[in-house]
């Protein structure tokens, strides 16, 4: 076929395996969501309280801000040598003892990984938390090749014994309560004490209990990476529970699957990420574990080190100039819990491992926008995303940009038939909740600079942001002015509506 | 083509337009500004902050305030790395068993024990981190991490104040675990519960300078 792309195109993710596609659309899954008042108490809840102990760690760092900095450049440095930086890694892992595999996606990473557990002889892994392994289903995967994968982590645990999808980057099973875990563990967990209550502590115990065995049996661990050191071929596992800790120390072998954006040119680089990562993430000064290791350590832990780096879409990714910053992530998912959008959707609806504003720049991407074209919409642009975020990836203007291109692609395929009855589709969404909809209007007023940007002149915009995109496909938008209506009213009458 | 040499062209392919490499602008903070005592203050108040308790002694209170955590803890069964200076557990009474990790323990064997004792590598104040890196001291990774209860020594001269100045005085080589406090979940409703897998009780006795057994040079990593 001539239109096939040669094999050193940037490539998609593949359809057909592994958690980056939704069977439905956003609003179609966030509709059903919305509608489920138990899930967004948990989630209402949840997110509140990380946002808060967020905020308290970071107000104590003087230098966040110069912290930030340093990561987003780092990051971008890491990018624009990518193929430089894994090199570098390649040589020191291998020198160190650890072999070094290359998957081009997702189907293969999941053979070199069954191939690997394969060759041991065993026919089990313990698994800790790792994003990479969820995209690509790996655990499927192995099932398949006829090996079981225990997720050790609680929350991936909960998931898994309840046949349920994670629903956040940190806290996997944010949409469950303590009632509904207890019940899954007396059904799912065999010979557990009848007696089990549902006091946090307790359910913690009783994972201990039933995981324990495992690790001190197991002979492979599969995990993730948060950072790998080119520079010296050290790999890193931030984790809380301990269980990290017996997956990497215990078994004989460890397989660790990356993806390529992971790596970071130097071991100084992590005195910038260590700070950033866990403040970020849980809110905590430090987090409980963190485990570095490179390639094999005589004596101690594992004699067969793996590290099995993943492109699975990254490299279309990283060829689109305004899109690449999304490979920037650290996955600590503080944009999730400030994104007024998740807060009320959840993580479920956004059909990918990568849920909130990282997954709606993320995971059309990985795919091709075709795939996932709804997710770019799944956000006001109200700009808190970007706020929280330790490395400065400017979401809302990606968001802008993969709704441009959704435009484009549809145009294309002259996929556009009535973009009105979209549009009005999506204003409804929008209008039926009154925040939202001041939300929206902000978001417009962001409309108004991107407006700016494109066709100054003219007092014209080609693209509006949010729910409201698809009307402009077919017309321009007048310009919103500087101050919406009701915003202009607040301030000048204040919430009661008295003048100041 | 090799899927290495297909992954390395296409990420060449995708950076052709020869993206800007930014300098990474390292104004952060890498030193902090305490005095040891200080350092050490704050080292202490940030390890209670995770649950864990702390203690503080001179050099020669070691001995016994092993001997009385081990007692109030009830553990009987101990397991120490080559490395540890023998009279750390010299007030242990002979109730309690010591094994002496060679290398050559078994996991059920260790998993058997109630306790570990260890020094560390370096201990971070401002995060309340300690930092072990298998010295002797300290051991292979495995027996600090099957014991349910870890006591760990923390000479005030391995305290640092921040992250990049603890980083600094790591070998990256060697295998490394950074501790934070007992090993904890917050997975259920956000309720931070202490004990999960890692062990569940952390004891870290803060002792004064004086003796600084197994100290070993890494001041050529310091740049
Ligand atoms: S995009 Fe930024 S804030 Fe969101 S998970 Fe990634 S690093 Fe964190």
């Amino acid at each position: 076929m001539s239109d096939a792309p040669a094999p050193t195109a940037p490539i998609h993710a593949p359809a057909g395996v592994g958690m980056l596609r939704g069977a439905r659309t956003f609003p179609e899954a966030a509709r059903q969501a919305l509608g489920d008042p138990q899930l967004r108490h948990n989630l209402g809840h949840a997110t509140a309280t990380i946002r808060e102990k967020r905020a308290n760690v970071v107000a104590e760092v003087a230098d966040w801000a110069e912290l930030r900095n340093a990561g987003q450049a780092i990051k971008s440095a890491t990018m624009a040598t990518l193929d430089e930086q894994l090199v570098r890694l390649e040589h020191q892992v291998t020198a160190a003892g650890g072999v070094v595999h290359w998957a081009s996606d997702a189907d293969s990473a999941n053979e070199i990984v069954a191939r690997l557990v394969r060759e041991t002889g065993s026919r089990e892994v313990v698994k800790v938390k790792s994003m990479a392994t969820q995209e690509i289903g790996l655990n499927n995967a192995l099932a398949q090749a006829g090996i079981d994968a225990y997720e050790t982590d609680l929350a991936e645990l909960i998931v898994q014994l309840g046949d349920d999808l994670p629903s956040h980057i940190l806290v996997p099973a944010i949409h469950r309560n303590r009632a509904e875990i207890r019940n899954l563990f007396l059904r799912a967990i065999p010979g557990i004490d009848p007696g089990l209550t549902d006091n946090p502590s307790a359910l913690a115990a009783a994972a201990r209990r039933h995981l324990r065995q495992r690790f001190l049996s197991a002979k492979v661990a599969v995990s993730g990476a948060n950072f790998a050191v080119a520079e010296t071929g050290t790999l890193c596992v931030v984790e809380s529970e301990g269980n990290g800790r017996m997956c990497l120390t215990l078994p004989d072998t460890l397989i660790t699957v990356m993806g390529i954006e992971k790596v970071v040119p130097s071991w100084r680089d992590l005195e910038v990420f260590l700070q950033l990562l866990p403040r970020s993430s849980t809110g905590e000064r430090m987090n409980p574990y963190t485990s570095l290791w490179t390639g094999v350590h005589r004596g101690d832990g594992p004699r067969a080190v793996h590290l099995v780096l993943l492109d699975n879409g990254r490299t279309s990714v990283l060829a689109d100039q305004v899109g690449r910053d999304a490979l920037n992530c650290i996955r600590c998912s503080a944009c999730l819990n400030v994104c007024p959008v998740y807060q009320r959707t959840g993580g479920h609806a956004y059909g990918s491992v990568y849920p909130g504003p990282i997954g709606a720049i993320l995971s059309p991407q990985l795919t091709g926008i075709e795939h996932n074209a709804s997710l770019p919409y799944a956000s006001t642009l109200c700009g808190a995303c970007y706020d929280v975020c330790p490395v400065k990836i400017d979401i809302p203007s990606i968001l802008v940009h993969l709704r441009a291109q959704d435009v484009e692609v549809k145009r294309a395929r002259r996929d556009v038939p009535t973009p009105e009855a979209i549009a009005m589709a999506a204003a409804a969404w929008t209008m039926t909740d009154d925040r939202r909809w001041s939300r929206a209007q902000r978001s417009s007023r962001l409309a108004r600079l991107v407006g700016r940007r494109r066709n100054k002149a003219r007092g014209l915009i080609r693209s509006l942001p949010g729910p409201l995109a698809a009307w402009t496909v077919a017309r321009d938008a007048p310009r919103p002015p500087a101050e919406t209506f009701r915003e202009w009213w607040a301030r000048e009458r204040g919430r009661d509506g008295q003048r100041r | 083509m090799t899927a290495r040499e297909a992954t390395l062209a296409r990420i060449r392919a995708a950076i052709g337009d020869a993206p800007a490499v930014p300098a990474i602008p390292r104004n952060y903070r890498v030193r902090g500004d305490l005095e040891a005592g200080a350092a050490a203050d704050l080292f202490a108040q940030r390890v209670a902050e995770y649950r864990a308790a702390v203690h503080h002694t001179d050099p020669d209170g070691i001995p016994a305030l092993i001997a009385t955590i081990l007692a109030s803890a009830g553990d009987t069964r101990a397991v120490v790395p080559t490395g540890l200076p023998a009279d750390w557990l010299s007030e242990v009474p002979s109730s309690v068993s010591v094994c002496t990790d060679d290398g050559g323990m078994t996991t059920e064997h260790l998993d058997a024990v109630d306790v570990v004792v260890t020094g560390c590598a370096v201990a971070i104040a401002e995060t309340g981190t300690v930092v072990l890196d298998a010295a002797p001291d300290q051991g292979r990774r495995i027996i600090t991490l099957l014991p349910d209860h870890h006591i760990c020594v923390v000479s005030v001269d391995r305290i640092v104040v921040t992250v990049p100045e603890g980083l600094h005085r790591l070998d990256p080589t060697r295998p490394l675990t950074m501790i934070s406090g007992p090993s904890a979940t917050s997975d259920i409703e956000l309720t931070r519960v202490e004990g999960v897998h890692g062990p569940r009780n952390l004891d870290v006795i803060i002792a004064t300078a004086g003796r600084t057994a197994l100290v070993r040079d890494r001041s050529w990593l310091v740049p």
